[in-house]
């Protein structure tokens, strides 16, 4: 959960949330074994239960387990890929997180982005970097606009968000297209241009990656990407700016009564969860991991969605959600290399939408391990997170214990 | 359940005995070795202060938690009591500090929530309703068994916990800080309600740390110190210097010392106020005004809900006011922002500290400088400087005696209401303000903290700081303050010396039974 400042980075606390975590992901895993064996099951001709058992295991779950690992380096090459952007969206989510915001709009800040990266790119033929700005630039607005309904409307951000991902996604599509002449369109391959063809230098230069990994979508983005994470850990934890935000997160009255303008913090932090997530779009697409189809584009990028995943399993700690978007990288590019003549790649979501779901229960999994460890030594993990905490008859009430798994759920980080 | 075929003295004796109970926490023995026994048909009361071990004893009785050691004992046979059901079917009822209600539930559905009469499945709401009203009528506590809770006030709120008790058929009824919520005329109907109870044969342990209280209605006390037992002595023999001392562990002064004061030059000027409120539609303060100067402590008494929170609100910018001026030594805040106000030398400890005081899952030291972490010696550019606010934070706990378990790294939700509030005292002074605005700075405190926050306020009017204290409790009221404003329905309606009045006479004034009309400053 939360790093209140550097000293308590290796409390017991942080370990217990990383063993959840692990927990989490271990049962999905297992689940998603499970389920393979299923659907073997249905589709053996009467086979032995070894034979089902190893086609579960050399068709699917091998893949899955192996990752980008199964065909290195090229598969490699396309984990980090992925995982670049993936990264940008689970900061976005986990930044929203800690200052008491659902961002479930990170999907429309992501198109946003989309569209200022190749609108600087092949309208204004801007360099790589300046194009990431523009990606920057137009997610950021887009996380504004729910932030300012949400502070000076009072309207709920949740339903901004999801408003603003539908009108977001076909503004873009409606743009990009043209009536089938728009100036990003290229009608021949109902494609946006191809940057890495006609604008090089809009595209993130990979220095020797590409050639590492054989793969040339795979660049110095996932740089970037930690970069950046490590700014937001920062920016969280060590600056007034951090302070304030999760202090309106936290507590909005309290906040306000410090003289903290809650409102401006609601702004504020929204538009830093939007930018990332366009920053996260500029490192997909400016990547040429893939091109934007404007009559294909009508679901909303499962990238802005899976940020929510992300920040999630890391419990919206920047550093762990390096690691946790690399995970699912990892699961979903296995997917993506499964035997299909056996099992859908859908496979890795279903085993990614097991983990999450189990990510719910990780408050549960880290009171029981803290409980383990509460028991061996008791007096170094006294932390308000115990389910019995030590305020006997202070004001907060008696009462609240039975509730204080809840509550502290809701005050961190969901 | 434990009545049958149990004979012996004991039986007669003692309907419960809680016998050498140990209930240790992490890096904490909240109970330590305590035996309290509860004879049939008396109120028992259990004192002590804050963080002594009362609520953890009685949650052990109730079922909320398990002793490590110890046994519990109803009529003379041992009883195990692991969740409130057993407690339940040992006929042991409980009524909560913070109520155990659903809001949206209506006052007859939370009353039999949990044992509604049914047949076949069905609900029989007619048959719950009608014990309800018999009960009600016996006992004379008054509800409306088809009003919501969220719309009575907490006196009936707390009416429906008690019958909630008596509809379970409950012989044990364990009272958790009753009177903390109730005005004056309540508390008084509590207690007379209380004494109907045992006449019913009903026994009652009641868990307090107002003396007073003790000494009008109960016949025994336990008194409890830090985890440990430290007697139990008979009501009749005892006084309230004796008990208080046994809670404290040493002699304690219920008079605030204070010197005479001539009052100085004019800091905070509130000309004309009227502040609309949230709740209704006519104004929550009506045109209000009054002055408070240096060295003295101005208190605004009234029961509450006549407005004090809305004039306070306004005053520390919380809130607009819709009409009207305010001027801190001399200059105009009346749209100052709540930042400004702070540095121009307002200082606020607002009345509910878990709302607006502090930030409970950040740690103490990030509470202390909740109101100062932007200023230059706490941060460079931008970055907090770690150092200097623990530095700061270690000298504040030091000198304020703010007790918790990890110093300032301790997260403040786990610690004890007191210190909570201590830490909010130590914040809010720490700042060196021209004007202190306490707003019921002592509640649901015990005596040792009152004595210590009360000492404060008088440190500070002793240095020639201006102090606006709102109390509802008119002890604090009487002994505190060099000018009393009573305020009623939103209005200022009288002004007092407290040597010149009496506790009778400022009653009927916050009653809205007297007012004085167009009454201005006296000073």
């Amino acid at each position: 959960m939360k790093k209140k400042n550097g000293s308590s980075l290796l409390g017991g606390d942080w370990l217990a949330s990383i063993g959840a975590s692990f927990i989490s992901i271990i049962i999905g895993l297992l689940f998603g074994f499970l389920f393979l064996i299923v659907l073997s099951l249905i589709n053996s001709d009467g086979e032995g239960f070894r034979s089902i058992f190893s086609t579960a295991w050399k068709y699917g779950f091998k893949q899955i387990l192996m990752g980008g690992f199964y065909l290195p380096p090229i598969s490699l090459g396309q984990e980090i890929a992925a995982a670049a952007p993936l990264i940008l969206t689970g900061l976005s989510v986990g930044f929203a997180f800690k200052t008491g915001l659902f961002n479930i709009g990170a999907a429309g800040q992501y198109t946003l982005g989309a569209f200022g990266a190749l609108f600087c790119a092949i309208v204004l033929g801007l360099p790589w970097w300046a194009c990431l700005i523009g990606a920057t630039l137009f997610g950021a607005l887009w996380g504004a606009i729910p932030g300012i309904f949400k502070a000076y409307l009072n309207i709920h951000e949740v339903i901004t968000s999801i408003m603003f991902n539908w009108i977001g996604l076909y503004a873009v599509n409606t743009i990009m297209y043209g009536g089938g002449s728009g100036v990003m369109y290229d009608s021949s391959k109902t494609k946006v241009w191809d940057l890495r063809s006609l604008f090089p230098a809009s595209v993130i230069p990979n220095l020797g990656l590409a050639t590492f990994f054989k793969n040339r979508s795979t660049t110095i983005a996932i740089f970037l990407a930690i970069i950046i994470a490590i700014i937001i850990y920062i920016i969280i934890d060590k600056t007034t700016f951090g302070y304030e935000l999760k202090a309106c997160g936290y507590n909005k009255s309290a906040a306000r009564y410090a003289g903290i303008s809650e409102k401006k913090n609601i702004v504020l932090s929204m538009i830093i969860a939007g930018a990332l997530a366009g920053f996260g779009a500029g490192l997909y697409y400016l990547s040429g991991i893939a091109e934007w189809k404007p009559l294909d584009s009508t679901a909303l990028p499962a990238i802005g969605f899976n940020g929510i995943a992300v920040a999630l399993l890391a419990s919206s700690n920047p550093i762990g959600t390096i690691f946790s978007a690399l995970f699912i990288s990892h699961i979903t590019t296995g997917g993506s290399l499964m035997n299909s003549q056996y099992f859908p790649p859908e496979i890795a979501d279903i085993i990614s939408g097991i983990i999450i779901y189990l990510c719910a229960f990780s408050l549960l999994f880290k009171q029981l391990l803290m409980k383990r460890g509460s028991q061996r030594h008791s007096a170094e993990l006294l932390d308000s997170t115990l389910k019995e905490p030590p305020h006997i008859d202070s004001l907060v009430p008696e009462s609240d214990i039975p509730e204080s798994g809840e509550a502290s759920g809701k005050g961190d980080d969901y | 359940m434990g009545e049958k075929g149990v004979i012996g003295l004991a039986d007669a004796e003692y309907i419960i005995e809680m016998l050498n109970i140990t209930k240790e926490f992490p890096g904490v023995k909240a109970n330590d070795n305590i035996t309290l026994q509860l004879k049939k048909g008396e109120i028992h009361a259990l004192l002590g202060e804050n963080g002594a071990g009362k609520s953890t004893l009685m949650s052990v009785l109730f079922g909320l938690y398990q002793a490590d050691e110890g046994i519990i004992k109803k009529n003379g046979e041992v009883v195990k009591i692991s969740n409130p059901n057993d407690a339940n079917e040992q006929n042991i009822g409980m009524v909560h500090q913070h109520f155990m209600l659903v809001e949206c539930f209506s006052v007859l559905d939370n009353i039999i929530l949990g044992v509604e009469p049914t047949k076949l499945g069905m609900l029989q709401e007619n048959e719950g309703r009608q014990k309800v009203v018999e009960l009600s009528n016996k006992y004379g506590l008054h509800v409306e068994p088809d009003a919501l809770i969220e719309d009575i006030s907490v006196g009936m709120q707390q009416r429906v916990e008690i019958l909630k008790m008596l509809y379970r058929d409950n012989e044990i009824l364990i009272f958790d800080e009753p009177t903390a919520v109730l005005t004056p005329q309540e508390i008084q109907e509590l207690m007379e309600i209380m004494r109907n109870f045992t006449r019913e044969g009903k026994s009652i342990l009641f868990i307090t740390h107002k003396l007073q209280e003790i000494m009008d209605v109960s016949d025994r006390v336990t008194v409890l110190r830090r985890g440990k037992y430290i007697g139990t002595v008979n009501t009749a023999e005892t006084t309230v210097e004796e008990l208080s001392s046994m809670m404290v562990g040493r002699p304690v002064s219920f008079l605030v010392e204070k010197s005479d004061r001539k009052p100085g030059e004019i800091i905070l000027d509130v000309d004309g106020v009227t502040v609309s409120s949230r709740l209704h539609k006519n104004n929550a303060v009506k045109n209000v005004s009054f002055n408070v100067r240096q060295g003295e402590i101005v208190c605004l008494a009234g029961i509450e809900g006549n407005g004090q929170d809305e004039l306070v609100y306004a005053l520390t910018g919380l809130e607009k006011q819709s009409a009207g001026n305010i001027t801190l030594c001399g200059q105009d805040i009346s749209k100052a922002s709540i930042r400004d106000r702070s540095i121009d030398g307002m200082s606020h400890i607002p009345a509910d500290r878990h709302k607006f005081g502090l930030i409970l899952d950040y740690t103490l030291e990030q509470n202390l400088v909740l109101e100062c972490y932007w200023e230059p010696e706490f941060q460079k550019r931008g970055f907090i400087r770690f150092d200097a606010v623990r530095e700061y934070s270690d000298k504040l706990i030091e000198q304020y005696d703010v007790r918790s378990g990890q110093g300032s790294a301790t997260i403040v939700r786990s610690m004890s209401g007191g210190n909570q509030q201590k830490a909010i005292v130590a914040r809010e002074i720490d700042k060196d303000p021209e004007l202190l605005v306490a707003v019921q700075p002592t509640r649901g405190l015990d005596v040792g903290a009152i004595e210590y926050i009360h000492k404060q306020l008088v440190a500070q009017r002793d240095q020639g700081k201006a102090v606006l204290l709102v109390s509802l409790e008119l002890d604090e009221v009487m002994n505190v303050s060099d000018r009393i404003l009573v305020m009623y329905e939103g209005e200022i309606v009288g002004e007092f010396e407290p040597k010149k009045t009496t506790v009778d006479e400022l009653g009927l004034y916050m009653a809205g039974a007297k007012r004085d009309n167009g009454r201005r400053d006296l000073t």
